[in-house]
């Protein structure tokens, strides 16, 4: 017999891509899909498959294997968050915050906090986020007010967070403050935290939503929070907002897939749909009209997938992306808004019962377009490397 | 017991739905989606349960056919297999010949135990296990849907057409896996990456001195035919109408 030589590359190949979106594709329609429509309803925090993510190792996805995570590609990663938001937008949240949170730490840590904090993120024991936002303070990032003193021991923060992801259920999250306010540019004055909840670190209330329910978006309440100074990302002061925008480019592709999720997630339910549903002596799908509909549809998700598979690869070629990672989070979440009001409309009477899934999708879609730097703002972006990568 | 033998077929993924080659020499395999056996699957996963009650040591699996076979047995791996052996085949071959494989690997593993799938979903044979055991010498309980191992004994809660059957078996011996066996678990992302580096051997029919039998020969495959459309009726009454005016009752 002889001996299959076994590869021992860092990186995953793709005959493993291949079996881990096996292996997702089977926990989504075995777990995900059951459960979607009773825990979007009740709003309530899917704490089984959170405990089932952990043991897939989503919470270590993109975290290097040298710290105890999986090390995917941005582009094996977009698929797997593709596969489960085609079926439930709302469950990649929990593990997407958090691994931007892990790469806040990965890209900007000192060795020691890397040590320290990635195996914890990998396993799940620590799960957490990004908390950027604050209730005036959202896509203008360097106008947030959270303030993190400098005291004998290190530092005092004091401030609000707003829509965090797993706030409530996380414990740890990488935390914007403003250590200089009068810095001038302002950005100068920036650090990161890494902040675990404990006295002084309060939960506010959980956002209600229309869409994207199920996981806690709540407010983070920072009150005379003492931490010490080797929670600073990376050690030294003034790098908090190229900690945070460094990251929005992985970001906006996650955001993106989830889009080419739903888009793919909203085409599939309706042309299912079109095909058993009869009018005028045949299934709905004969009919040009709708005909017409499931065309665009599919046009608009498989552009949109392209879109994003483009993004990641130059992602993962260490390429700078914001122009790609931009047209990909702005079409496909305006792809995903289109495509699950077609639906709705492919759906007829139906998609306003929430018996079926479609009405999910519609409520969930427009999240995309706002979230993660709005879609107003992926324009500017777009425009601006294009004037850029263009000199007249 | 020390080692589980399991076997592990490559066949067209169940949620496939397949067609058949327009010149009806089988079914079309190309750029269709495969996966390992799902009563394959559930074999494995019972083994997996014995070895971690501390009933077994070591688990191998066996797959017989192409090269890409080893992804079912990399699949294998991942879901907690020891080490894998493919014997390699780019012919489509029959039970008896599997059967006689998998005996030649038993000569050289001396497993205290073979567990199966009761069938493989692509021919529908259930052959291999019963030829299986037919061959070396061995019990066999086939359509198992409970084990229990007490030493050298096993007991095996069967379904059968009249309901339940238990029967005892001494080992080593070979099982066959039915659907209500277990539920198997699903591949964790990182053991797919620690599958890489287990053993995968890889034999060929040759060097076990297996020779290919063509006692079957498939001469042509088609589609079964589409079903009518069925038709809703209200009552029994109306039923009986039905069935009267096709003449199927009189």
């Amino acid at each position: 017999m002889s001996l299959h030589t076994t590869q021992t590359s860092q990186t995953s190949s793709s005959e493993d891509d291949a079996a881990m979106l096996d292996s997702i594709e089977r926990w989504v329609e075995k777990e995900v899909r059951p459960i979607a429509r009773k825990f979007d309803q009740a709003d309530e925090y899917p704490l089984d498959l959170v405990e089932q993510m952990k043991e897939l190792g989503l919470f270590g996805a993109t975290i290097g294997q040298q710290y105890g995570g999986l090390g995917l590609s941005a582009i094996t990663y977009a698929r797997i968050v593709q596969i489960i938001s085609a079926v439930w937008m709302a469950p990649t949240g929990i593990f997407n915050s958090h691994l931007i949170l892990a790469q806040a730490v990965e890209r900007n840590g000192t060795e020691a906090q890397k040590q320290y904090w990635l195996p914890r993120f990998a396993t799940g024991e620590l799960r957490g986020g990004l908390a950027l936002t604050e209730p005036d303070a959202g896509t203008d990032l360097q106008s947030i007010r959270t303030l993190a003193t400098a005291t004998k021991d290190g530092y005092v923060i004091n401030g609000t967070k707003t829509w965090i992801s797993n706030g409530i259920y996380g414990t740890c999250f990488a935390v914007l403050t403003k250590t200089d306010p009068k810095a001038q540019p302002r950005h100068a004055g920036m650090s990161m935290f890494i902040c675990e909840k404990a006295p002084g670190f309060t939960v506010g209330r959980k956002i209600k939503k229309m869409g994207y329910r199920s996981i806690d978006s709540a407010e983070l309440v920072f009150d005379n929070f003492p931490i010490s100074a080797d929670r600073l990302i990376g050690g030294a002061e003034g790098h908090g907002f190229h900690h945070a925008v460094g990251g929005l480019e992985l970001g906006r592709i996650n955001v993106a897939a989830r889009g080419v999720g739903l888009a793919t997630g909203a085409l599939r339910e309706a042309l299912r749909y079109a095909q058993n549903r009869s009018t005028f002596g045949k299934p709905i799908a004969q009919h040009q009209a709708i005909q017409l509909k499931l065309a665009d549809m599919a046009t608009r998700a498989e552009a949109a997938r392209l879109l994003v598979e483009q993004a990641a690869l130059k992602y993962d070629a260490g390429q700078r992306c914001d122009l790609e990672a931009g047209m990909a989070k702005l079409f496909a979440s305006e792809a995903a808004v289109e495509n699950s009001m077609e639906a709705m409309r492919i759906f007829g009477g139906y998609s306003y019962s929430v018996d079926f899934e479609i009405e999910r999708f519609y409520r969930d879609a427009p999240l995309m377009c706002i979230g993660e730097g709005t879609n107003e703002m992926q324009r500017i972006i777009i425009a601006k490397q294009l004037v850029a990568r263009n000199p007249a | 017991m020390q080692k589980i033998i399991v076997g592990i077929k490559r066949v067209v993924d169940y949620n496939v739905r397949v067609r058949v080659k327009p010149d009806g020499s089988g079914v079309a395999l190309d750029g269709v989606k495969m996966s390992v056996n799902p009563f394959d699957e559930i074999a494995l996963e019972e083994a997996l349960r014995i070895k971690e009650r501390g009933e077994a040591t070591e688990i191998i699996a066996v797959s017989i056919g192409p090269d890409d076979a080893q992804q079912q047995l990399r699949t294998a791996l991942a879901m907690g297999a020891d080490r894998a052996i493919l014997v390699k085949t780019d012919q489509a071959i029959e039970p008896l010949t599997a059967a006689h494989a998998l005996l030649a690997i038993i000569k050289t593993e001396q497993p205290d135990l073979v567990i199966v799938g009761k069938q493989a979903i692509d021919d529908d044979a259930a052959q291999t296990g019963p030829m299986l055991a037919a061959l070396w010498g061995r019990p066999q309980a086939t359509f198992c849907s409970k084990l229990t191992i007490n030493g050298t004994v096993a007991t095996i809660v069967r379904e059968v057409d009249a309901g339940l059957e238990t029967i005892e078996v001494d080992l080593p011996a070979v099982i066959s896996a039915d659907l209500r066996l277990n539920e198997p678990r699903y591949v964790k992302l990182p053991d797919i990456m620690k599958a890489k580096k287990k053993q995968l051997d890889v034999t060929d029919l040759a060097t076990l001195g297996v020779s290919i039998d063509d006692g079957l020969k498939t001469v042509h495959t088609e589609a079964p035919k589409a079903r009518a459309k069925g038709i809703l009726v209200k009552d029994v009454a109306e039923l009986v109408d039905a069935l009267k005016k096709k003449g199927l009752v009189s």
